[in-house]
């Protein structure tokens, strides 16, 4: 495995107000990240509304200028090559929009949408062009037939099908998307992880994503960090991850996946209120004020991301002490008349998938 | 790259031609329009070669005659044939209502697109201008500015579209300030484009369609100011007519003389109405969303 993006202390700063005396209001909106993507993985982002995860995604392709820090790819510094140089760059490392309602130019055919990258980088005669966005159109689920069409006579989940394709079109080895599934309908949004997933084995792509939906990334992602206000608290591999949390914020988060099973639940941790704001974050521990594990020392002293014993990262100060429950399910406490039903709704159940070939006549000849 | 391997598999051109006539015919208004605009446009182009009178040899015997059969739109206040001012008219009248929103928009669009496209001090230098230009009244800025120039219809048609120019600024400015909010711009620089081309791919066309129709409705504006100039002696000099200063002249004789007044604003209003339709029709024709 080798490094293909790396972020150093990635920093973004949003002004927004300026007044004419007295400091101007900053926001901190990403705020000293760092973290490396191994070629050839899926990587996931994932925090709450408003932790930073699309700025980041936007500050690793230079969508957006970092306020501070680095980004590292094939030798150059991402955030300071020139804008020449940026613009070449750009084949290699591709973006997919979270809405695909406004990200295609509704004034452009689908073909001339997917031939954009490559004519930009000059890639290709115009009858290979062609030849390309019909193969690249026939891969994502569409037909070349579409070519001619414009954005508005598709839907949602075919949209983002040509937001894929146009991403794909000048062979980009990294592939950063900003929620790229969460506009659509449940349905489709298996179809395009699905189809992400392909296209990642087939084009040896490296694939960073960011999501709000933490079932999703549990299927898609080898590794998965999860940020709080700006700053990355936890980075491991997703199985792990999953199973262990060692930070209080992941485990409120898996805590929060409802499960699909009947009568089960999930651990709760209680957690309570809103994100600080990040205006004016809390000291020390970012999260303490909605920690239920937070000591003085949480409340005085900031954690850094550190890596413990088995390779994972984590800011907290009692990674290593804490027990965290993670996706454990547990018995909720019921009462003696509840437990008594759902006890024979339990086996009424049983009895219905057992006894499902007896119940079909023609199977008892 | 592939080579074509499957011809079936090669996407065809968009064919965005087609298209565009196929909307414009099953449109009837924009064919009126068209219809309109291209009859004036004519008649003002073979006004030389028309058997028609002489629009500025007078005729003190048949002075504010109503139309008859020598006189199809009658005489004015000093015996000239109405029709044949009218047509000999079409030409200034066109122009000046053209050419001064040409200028308008070949200056007005790019200055407000660069405000809206750069921000920061670009925008401030730009719109401070743009306001201090509107904070004169459209008329008297084009009569201060024909002043300054001097009198003749080029001059006049000059000064018209600097003052049409503030419009044209802050409107294409609000509309790429919208533009630039859009997901497909981002796209455009996360795929490598320059900034003029996503100026010109991904902003223009989207700003296109309230430009198309503010024009056709500065057409108008221009036309009549035009008017006002000649006037005041500022625009196309008498006594070579031109619609608007047909209509000046006649207002003072509105009882006595109606048609005088009638056939100049018939004139105006069927080109100002022929090139709101056609640029109502173009900007359909234009957008690709279906309606």
């Amino acid at each position: 495995m080798t490094t293909i993006l790396s972020a150093r202390d990635l920093r973004k700063e949003f002004v927004t107000a300026r007044p004419i005396f007295g400091a101007p209001t900053v926001v901190r909106a990403v705020d000293g990240v760092s973290l490396d993507i191994e070629q050839g993985e899926t990587f996931a982002i994932v925090g709450e509304s408003g932790c930073g995860k699309s700025t980041l995604a936007r500050l690793l392709l230079r969508l957006i200028k970092p306020s501070g820090g680095e980004v590292w790819y094939d030798g150059e510094d991402l955030a300071h090559v020139d804008e020449g140089r940026m613009r070449s760059l750009r084949r290699d490392l591709q973006f997919i929009f979270q809405d695909p309602f406004s990200s295609l130019n509704p004034q452009m055919s689908v073909g001339a949408l997917i031939e954009e990258p490559l004519r930009v980088h000059g890639m290709g005669t115009q009858e290979e062009r062609r030849a390309r966005v019909a193969e690249l159109l026939t891969r994502v689920g569409l037909t070349p037939a579409h070519a001619d069409r414009y954005p508005h006579e598709f839907s949602g989940g075919q949209r983002q099908r040509i937001g894929i394709a146009r991403a794909l079109a000048s062979g980009p080895t990294v592939l950063i998307g900003d929620e790229p599934v969460s506009a659509l309908d449940v349905s489709i949004q298996a179809q395009v992880v699905n189809l992400l997933e392909d296209l990642k084995d087939e084009f040896g792509l490296t694939l960073v994503v960011i999501a709000h939906d933490l079932a999703v990334i549990r299927h898609m992602a080898d590794r998965v960090a999860v940020m709080y206000l700006g700053e990355i608290v936890e980075c491991a591999p997703a199985n792990t991850l999953y199973q262990q949390p060692r930070h209080p914020y992941t485990e409120t988060l898996l805590a929060a996946i409802p499960v699909a099973s009947y009568g089960a639940r999930r651990a709760r941790t209680v957690v309570e209120g809103d994100p600080p704001n990040p205006i004016s974050p809390p000291p020390g521990c970012r999260f303490h004020t909605r920690c239920p594990y937070a000591t003085d020392l949480c409340r005085s002293d900031r954690p850094t991301l550190t890596k413990l014993a088995d390779g994972r990262q984590v800011a907290c100060h009692h990674a290593e002490t804490l027990t965290l429950k993670g996706l454990t399910s547990v018995e909720p406490a019921r009462s003696a008349g509840a437990a008594a039903r759902f006890a024979l709704y339990a086996k009424g159940i049983a009895a219905a998938t057992t006894a499902e070939p007896n119940n079909n006549p023609k199977s008892n000849v | 790259m592939s080579a074509l391997a499957d011809p079936q598999a090669v996407a065809t051109l968009p064919k965005k031609q087609s298209r565009f006539w196929k909307k414009m015919r099953a449109n009837p208004a924009a064919l009126l329009g068209g219809a309109l605009v291209l009859f004036f446009v004519a008649v003002a182009a073979l006004a030389p070669v028309l058997p028609i009178a002489d629009p500025i040899a007078t005729d003190w015997g048949a002075v504010r005659q109503a139309p008859s059969a020598a006189h199809l739109f009658g005489t004015d206040e000093i015996g000239r044939d109405v029709l044949s001012r009218m047509v000999w008219g079409a030409q200034a009248s066109l122009l000046a209502g053209v050419v001064s929103v040409a200028i308008a928009v070949c200056l007005g669009v790019p200055l407000g697109v660069m405000a809206g496209y750069m921000g920061g001090w670009t925008d401030a230098a730009i719109s401070r201008v743009t306001e201090a230009l509107l904070a004169a009244p459209f008329l008297i800025l084009a009569i201060a500015l024909a002043a300054f120039l001097g009198p003749s219809l080029t001059n006049a048609m000059i000064a018209i579209g600097l003052s049409a120019m503030p419009i044209f600024i802050r409107l294409s400015r609000a509309q790429t300030m919208v533009v630039m909010t859009e997901d497909y711009v981002e796209s455009a620089r996360a795929v490598g484009l320059k900034p003029l081309a996503l100026v010109s791919r991904y902003i223009l066309p989207n700003i296109f369609p309230p430009i198309l129709v503010q024009a056709t409705l500065t057409i108008a504006t221009a036309i009549i100011a035009e008017a006002s100039l000649s006037f005041l002696g500022l625009g196309q000099q008498p006594p070579t007519p031109s619609w608007g200063s047909m209509l000046n002249v006649a207002k003072n004789f509105l009882e006595q003389a109606p048609w005088m007044a009638l056939y100049p604003g018939a004139g105006i209003f069927l080109v100002v109405l022929g090139f709101n339709l056609l640029g109502d029709g173009l900007r359909d024709a234009l957008d690709p969303r279906d309606h």
